[in-house]
């Protein structure tokens, strides 16, 4: 009995020490952050950096204004969940509610493929296959864009969305479906006035989700983007939050002002996504008490 | 209990005096030119796998550099320049390491082929928007460049005189990146360095020369500029940074040079 009590104990000590592990990271990463990213906030001024309009931490005059990496990375997300979310929404509707079962297997395993092709791959067929697409449909002198941009990530957030939309509506009780199929509702009038609002909360969660997953995108964004510091503007180049950070950490020496700012960059960065994670959870929660 | 806690502490503090001795006595500490950064970090390892003396590395800038060798604060300055008369008066000599040479490079179906060092100021800083300025085809020009801080950017752009003037299109992270966007769009023009220069890419005459080991090294070739390794005439150098300045002088570095994308000067 005895024996069997300290095993209960070390195995639940065992689990409380993984479970730290985690909140250890966090923590780490929240305190390095703030540590590392207000020193060159304090000295560059925090209105001339969230509001400068200009980058250039090389020049002779160094300027530190991030306003075109965050304007870039709010309209590039939107952009991508504008795009996105109808796609993703109506092939879950689809998937859960209409299609017969061999047409829904093959087109989730599509979608679990999709979710696990890295990032680079992205960001490669879209510098080969995209940025040339753009530049020849709409007749510009370079492809790297916004909109490059904007469609890529549109296409990486689509197996966020559609995975979340799915689980949310099989949570729909049938019998409301049913209800609602007795009073003589169609099939699409049932899905739409009934399925979907029930499982609205649920639909929400997947695109805050993909919200998320947009905005800290960096690496297939930094390919076809073109990562000229240029307020955001559909066909020009743009840099986003985290493409600022990834393409000038390499270089930039450590301690300078440069650096600092990088660090900046990504405590803004940082705030954005506890925002959304924020959003989130709100959306989950209220979901759950319903 | 607290006892051992002070105790632990009294030898970790022990140990790193120990440590910051023995590195005090065996290392090698350079300073200067960021574009630098690649052919040390490359010949400071192999030397410190071969010696087992570590080489230090503070990339501050070429003009930093020389002022630290001047003021004794580390055994070789790094200049991505020719010294200044001024320099060598102060008593600095230079030794040429290795010349850094850049490519320009434009699509396969550009007719240009030859571009003299100001249309290239010009092209660079948006003087000129077009390709049938130069006889090419009528098209916007799409600058293709690096992004802030990289050394191939803050060559090119001091040896063309292009310092925060530049007009990108796209700052893109690595060379291959850049050659594989001057690859697909027929109308962008990039650098890169000579040594990451593939065919896919068709590399443009400077001044009517084309860039090889050859024209690099004899200065003939207009976009390069040299490595120089600075160090104080008559001033005795400690045992360990000369036994570095013989083994990165000599032939049998020059495979890791070539290797960092610069010309060996031997």
């Amino acid at each position: 009995m005895k024996k069997n009590r300290l095993f209960e104990n070390i195995v639940h000590g065992i689990f409380l020490i993984l479970g730290l592990i985690t909140v250890g990271c966090v923590l780490l990463i929240t305190i390095y952050l703030i540590i590392s990213g207000i020193p060159a906030i304090k000295e560059i001024g925090l209105l001339n950096f969230l509001f400068g309009k200009e980058w250039g931490p090389t020049s002779a005059e160094p300027k530190y204004g991030i306003l075109p990496f965050i304007l870039t990375s709010v309209y590039g997300t939107a952009g991508a969940v504008l795009l996105g979310v109808p796609i993703g929404f109506f092939t879950a509707v689809y998937l859960s509610k209409v299609a017969n079962k061999k047409i829904r297997m093959i087109v989730e395993s599509a979608v679990n493929l999709l979710a696990g092709i890295p990032s680079v791959v992205y960001g490669l067929v879209g510098m080969l296959v995209l940025v040339t697409a753009i530049r020849e449909i709409f007749n510009v002198p370079d492809g790297a864009s916004l909109l490059a941009a904007i469609i890529v990530l549109a296409v990486m957030i689509l197996p966020n969305i559609i995975k979340v939309s799915i689980t949310a509506l099989a949570a729909v009780p049938k019998e409301y479906e049913d209800a609602s199929l007795a009073l003589g509702a169609t099939p699409t009038e049932t899905f739409f006035k009934v399925s979907v609002p029930a499982a609205k909360r649920g639909i929400a969660a997947a695109v805050v989700l993909g919200v998320g997953r947009a905005i800290g995108e960096a690496m297939a964004v930094m390919m076809v983007a073109g990562n000229v510091a240029n307020m955001p503007s559909l066909f020009e180049s743009v840099r986003f939050l985290t493409t600022a950070v990834a393409s000038e950490m390499a270089y930039s020496s450590p301690g300078s002002l440069q650096r600092n700012a990088l660090f900046s960059i990504a405590l803004v960065l940082f705030l954005f996504i506890m925002l959304i994670n924020a959003t989130l959870n709100f959306f989950l929660k209220r979901n759950k008490e319903k | 209990m607290k006892k051992n806690v002070n105790l632990l502490a009294l030898a970790v503090l022990l140990v790193s005096v120990l440590a910051a001795c023995g590195s005090n006595k065996e290392t090698v500490a350079t300073d200067g030119s960021t574009s630098m950064n690649k052919v040390i970090g490359a010949l400071g390892e192999a030397f410190e796998n071969k010696v087992g003396i570590a080489v230090t590395y503070n990339a501050t800038g070429s003009g930093a550099g020389i002022q630290a060798v001047q003021e004794g604060r580390c055994d070789i300055g790094l200049a991505s320049r020719n010294l200044k008369d001024k320099e060598k008066e102060k008593g600095l000599e230079g030794t040429i390491l290795a010349y850094d040479g850049i490519a320009i490079i434009v699509n396969p179906n550009n007719p240009v082929s030859d571009l003299d060092v100001e249309t290239i100021t010009k092209i660079y800083s948006g003087e000129i928007k077009n390709w049938k300025d130069l006889s090419g085809n009528d098209a916007e020009i799409v600058l293709v460049g690096r992004e802030a801080g990289s050394g191939t950017r803050d060559g090119f752009e001091s040896i063309t005189n292009t310092k925060d003037k530049c007009k990108y299109r796209q700052e893109l992270t690595s060379s291959g990146d850049v050659i594989t966007t001057v690859a697909s769009n027929p109308n962008a023009i990039g650098y890169a360095s000579l040594a990451s220069v593939k065919n896919i890419v068709k590399v443009l005459k400077v001044n009517g020369v084309a860039p090889s080991e050859e024209s690099i090294k004899n200065g003939v070739y207009a976009i390069q500029r040299p490595f120089v390794l600075v160090t104080k005439k008559n001033a005795t150098i400690s045992k360990s940074a000369k036994q570095f300045l013989d083994y990165i002088t000599s032939e049998a570095a020059n495979e890791i040079i070539s290797g960092a994308g610069v010309v060996p000067v031997n």
